[in-house]
């Protein structure tokens, strides 16, 4: 295979730091057919439409082409991402009634105050640190600490859910001919175990119900009820989803913040802009820049290329955030942006079920560190990133605080 | 200053949501002007979708249920007034106590009331409502409280059909009396029809149609209702659900085309005068205006949707301070919204613009679905069943005339589905064709030149 085509050098870990130039090649071109079959599409109309096209299906077991992850048959079956309607819906509904509206709507919202301590706690863990890696002392901790609570799942455990994790996000890395046994074979193991664990946990939760997601799924949800290999899929999912994306907004959002440093110093001096910003961060420097499990199941025209029926689509939604046909200067980052109705948490029925707490948690997180930090300095740019090209940020950001040693601080 | 698009004097009469909405705007597009509302409601502008909906489920008070504000509008609300009549010549909105009020831009956004029911002294028993303002819907909740022994709702449309539901999540004992062969046939068609009077059953209401109320009975107070087809009910309350009548009798000697069907007006929301001019300084938005669509072969539509309100009355208000070039034509692809019985229906096109239907997502069986409508080999119509999210594909196939039937392969299409017949009243007869409709007088009368009073 030849290691050129355009799909490589996206997924070529030398581009992680600044893919965008790649994606600008990517939105010339059109839609762009791959030495294997599969077909990029990166300008922001084609893709909206395509999230909203019924036609195509999220389900990978229904690709025509040989798919490495069938061999996820012999784990898990897929959770609600990975699974069409009505199935997907019956399994999103039900996951919903212990999350969000309308049978528990102040869920999410009800989480600010917790959020907010979460933050203060690791904030006051820095004075006398001169330098911080914002993703392991705060992006990380941060949205771990959420899920676990929201979840029911101990965080004393991370070390173990961490490698599951990492294995699990190994495992969907599309990167063309690298590792196309070992990565997903080790993908589906991780998921078993991940699940058995949460499984286990939920099972717990029968005798000792509390007031968590886990204890929902046992418990007794008139309108339905989750079966115990559903409630393993769907924990595994919200556990993962719910920290890998969030650690990336967060670091993405301080690394953008500290490029920009008169962006910066307008957020700290008007913080009912962070709202804004954090949407703004979602479009210019989106946590999920890729999905790489989208199939039609008809043959399917897209800006004058025929998709064929069974062929694996990707959607370049970091891309479409910065189509220039769609917003208005799209390379520049501008936290006021009015028209922003970005690809940052998808759209159509799959769009991204946890993106309320994402956002509350990214507005509480960079507010908090803003008002912490002092005259914040990047010490490494570019940061090194962590492998993955669909969950891209920073495996670690070094920043100095410059009149380090910290004030005191409430 | 007259002539300048952002000076001047602008009056709207009807201050609801279109009104409100328009004001908005105007101040939006700044203009600095005099700026007028005229209400015969003496309430400030409120929203009409939750009173047969939360209102009656006494989940929020029939007076709590204002328009969110976008932005301050600076403007002189003259509300408990009623407009009866206006001079185009010289250019006055005339008021029910004696005022006058002069403009140099009108907007008429005066919307619809409630079809009452046709016999007055029936009417006026004790225990027989309407359903438009919040004091109807406040009356009404009031009296749902009291725990009437049987609810009858005349007519199921969808503000009939939510009525209904909300009833029976009380816990009441509901009859629906339904002309027509199944609730909201009207507007969705017969497939959907179906599916509706399913549910309705299946939720405990005693729907009869195929029948109309003949008499309602009742000594000062109701208690029961005759059937066209000799049967009988015991009643102690009845909404009259029978749709809604245009308010336009105020214009009736303002040389506007003004009528039952509404007030006729050109793309860019400019009233149409009798005799097919169009008017400059003279705009209509709303349930009450009737205006025509390119997607829908022209024809001249009147919609009673919270969705086209706020689009129309924004061109409008855009139009009116802006010069030729610059207007904009109200072209948004009409989509409403109803709950009721456990679902969620949204719709987007013109249902009733169709000949044939065809499930193209779902199934009735599961009550979530999209069923598609065609007219004449393309689609012009989607409604989603508990399923909103989907709306927006067909969206685009409305918008780009795409052909029906549409596309399969739908990862959620149950079987592979035929087109049905919709059986909707016959498209041509929905209203007039492209060319300009005197409203206010019927087709066959022939053309008189009338000098518009004073
Ligand atoms: C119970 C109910 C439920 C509804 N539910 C839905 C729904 O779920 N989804 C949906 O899409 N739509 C729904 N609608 C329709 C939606 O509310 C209307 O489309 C919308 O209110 C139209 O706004 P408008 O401003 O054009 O007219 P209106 O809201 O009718 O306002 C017109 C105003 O003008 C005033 N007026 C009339 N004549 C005069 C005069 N001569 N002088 C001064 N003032 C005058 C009236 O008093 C009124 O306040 C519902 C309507 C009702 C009544």
């Amino acid at each position: 295979m030849a290691a050129d085509t355009l799909f490589h050098r996206i997924t070529d870990y030398a581009h992680r730091a600044d893919p965008y130039p790649l994606y600008a090649e990517l939105r010339e071109e059109g839609v762009v057919r791959q030495e294997d079959g599969s077909y990029l599409v990166g300008t922001y109309h084609e893709i909206e439409a395509l999230l909203h096209d019924p036609r195509i299906s999220s389900d990978r077991r229904k690709r025509t082409v040989p798919d490495e992850t069938a061999l996820a048959e012999q784990g898990l079956p897929p959770a609600f991402i990975g699974l069409d309607d009505p199935e997907h819906h019956r399994l999103r509904s039900l996951t919903m009634r212990s999350f969000g509206p309308p049978h528990t709507p102040d869920r999410i919202s009800g989480m600010h105050d917790e959020i907010t301590r979460i933050v203060k706690d690791l904030l006051g863990t820095f004075p006398g640190k001169e330098r911080l890696d914002v993703v392991d002392d705060f992006a990380y901790p941060l949205p771990v600490t959420v899920i676990c609570r929201l979840l029911g799942v101990p965080i004393e455990d991370e070390p173990r859910f961490r490698a599951w994790s990492d294995d699990i996000v190994a495992g969907i890395d599309p990167t063309p001919g690298e590792d196309p046994e070992a990565r997903p074979r080790a993908a589906v193991e991780a998921r078993k175990e991940m699940g058995l664990y949460l499984g286990e946990l939920a099972e717990k939760r029968r005798a000792h119900p509390s007031d968590d997601m886990l204890s929902a799924f046992v418990g007794d949800g008139s309108g339905g009820q989750l079966t115990p290999l559903e409630i393993m899929t769907t924990s595994v999912l919200l556990l993962i989803a719910g920290h890998e994306t969030t650690v990336n907004l967060i670091t993405n959002g301080v690394l953008t913040l500290l490029r920009h440093p008169e962006e910066l110093a307008r957020l700290r001096s008007d913080p009912a802009l962070m709202p804004r910003a954090v949407e703004e961060l979602l479009r210019y420097e989106p946590p999920v820049h890729m999905l790489p499990q989208r199939t039609p199941l008809a043959d399917i025209e897209v800006a004058g290329v025929t998709v064929p029926k069974g062929a694996p689509l990707i959607l370049m939604l970091a891309s479409g955030n910065r189509d220039p046909r769609r917003f208005r200067d799209p390379d520049r980052f501008d936290p006021a942006r009015e028209d922003n109705q970005h690809l940052g948490f998808g759209s159509g029925i799959h769009s991204c079920f946890g993106a309320p707490l994402a956002r509350l948690e990214a507005q509480i997180a960079l507010h908090g560190l803003l008002q912490h930090l002092d005259a914040p300095r990047l010490l490494e740019d570019p940061p090194p990133y962590r492998r993955s090209p669909v969950l891209r940020g920073p495996r670690h950001l070094l920043i100095e605080d410059g009149r380090s040693g910290g004030r005191e601080r409430r | 200053m007259r002539g300048e698009p952002r000076d001047g004097r602008i009056v709207v009469v009807g201050a609801s949501l279109a009104g409100l909405r328009a004001a908005e705007t105007l101040r939006d597009e700044g203009f600095a002007g005099s700026l007028t509302l005229i209400g015969e409601e003496p309430h400030p502008p409120y929203d009409r979708p939750p009173l047969s909906k939360q209102v009656l489920l006494g989940k929020a008070p029939a007076d709590r249920t204002g328009l969110p504000r976008r932005r301050p509008v600076d403007a002189e609300w003259r509300l408990g007034v009623r407009a009866t009549g206006l001079d185009p010549v010289g250019k006055e909105v005339l008021l029910a106590d004696g005022g006058k009020v002069p403009f140099d831009r009108l907007l008429i956004a005066t919307g619809t009331r409630a079809r009452p029911w046709p016999k007055p002294a029936e009417a006026a028993l004790d225990g027989v409502f309407t359903l438009r303002t919040s004091e109807d819907a406040g009356r009404l909740a009031e009296r749902l409280d009291a725990g009437p022994g049987r609810v009858l709702v005349i007519g199921a449309g969808f503000t009939g059909s939510e009525i209904a539901s909300a009833c029976r999540e009380r816990g009441l004992a509901v009859t629906v009396a339904e002309r027509g062969p199944a609730p909201l046939v009207g507007a969705l068609g017969g497939t959907l029809g179906a599916l509706a009077a399913k549910l309705q059953r299946a939720h405990g209401v005693d729907l009869r149609c195929g029948v109309t109320v003949t008499a309602l009975e009742g000594d000062g107070r109701l208690t029961g209702a005759q059937f066209s087809d000799g049967t009988r009910i015991d009643a102690d309350v009845a909404v009259v659900a029978l749709g809604a009548v245009r308010n336009t009798e105020w214009l009736a000697e303002s040389g506007l085309a003004a009528g039952p069907r509404g007030v006729t007006c050109d793309a860019g929301c400019r009233a149409f005068d009798m005799y097919g001019i169009v008017t400059d300084d003279i705009f209509a938005a709303g349930d009450v205006a009737r205006f025509p669509h390119p997607l829908f072969e022209y024809q001249l539509l009147s919609l009673e949707h919270w969705g086209n309100a706020v689009a129309q009355a924004e061109v409008a208000a855009h139009n009116m301070v802006n010069p030729g070039p610059r207007r904009r034509p109200h072209l948004t692809v009409p989509a409403f919204w109803s709950g009721q019985f456990g679902l969620n229906i949204k719709s987007v096109g013109v249902p009733t613009f169709s000949d044939q239907v065809v499930i193209a997502q779902g199934s009735l069986k599961d009550a979530r679905l999209v069923a598609v409508y065609g007219y004449r080999g393309r689609v012009t119509a989607a409604v989603s069943v508990n399923q909103a999210k989907a709306l927006e594909y067909y969206q685009r196939l409305i918008e780009t005339a795409a052909p029906f039937p549409p596309a399969q392969g739908a990862a959620d299409q149950i079987e592979s589905p035929e087109p049905v017949p919709s059986d909707v009243p016959d498209p041509k007869m929905l209203s007039h064709g492209p060319t300009v409709a005197l409203t206010g007088h019927l087709p066959d009368r022939r053309l008189t030149l009338v000098q518009p009073a004073r």
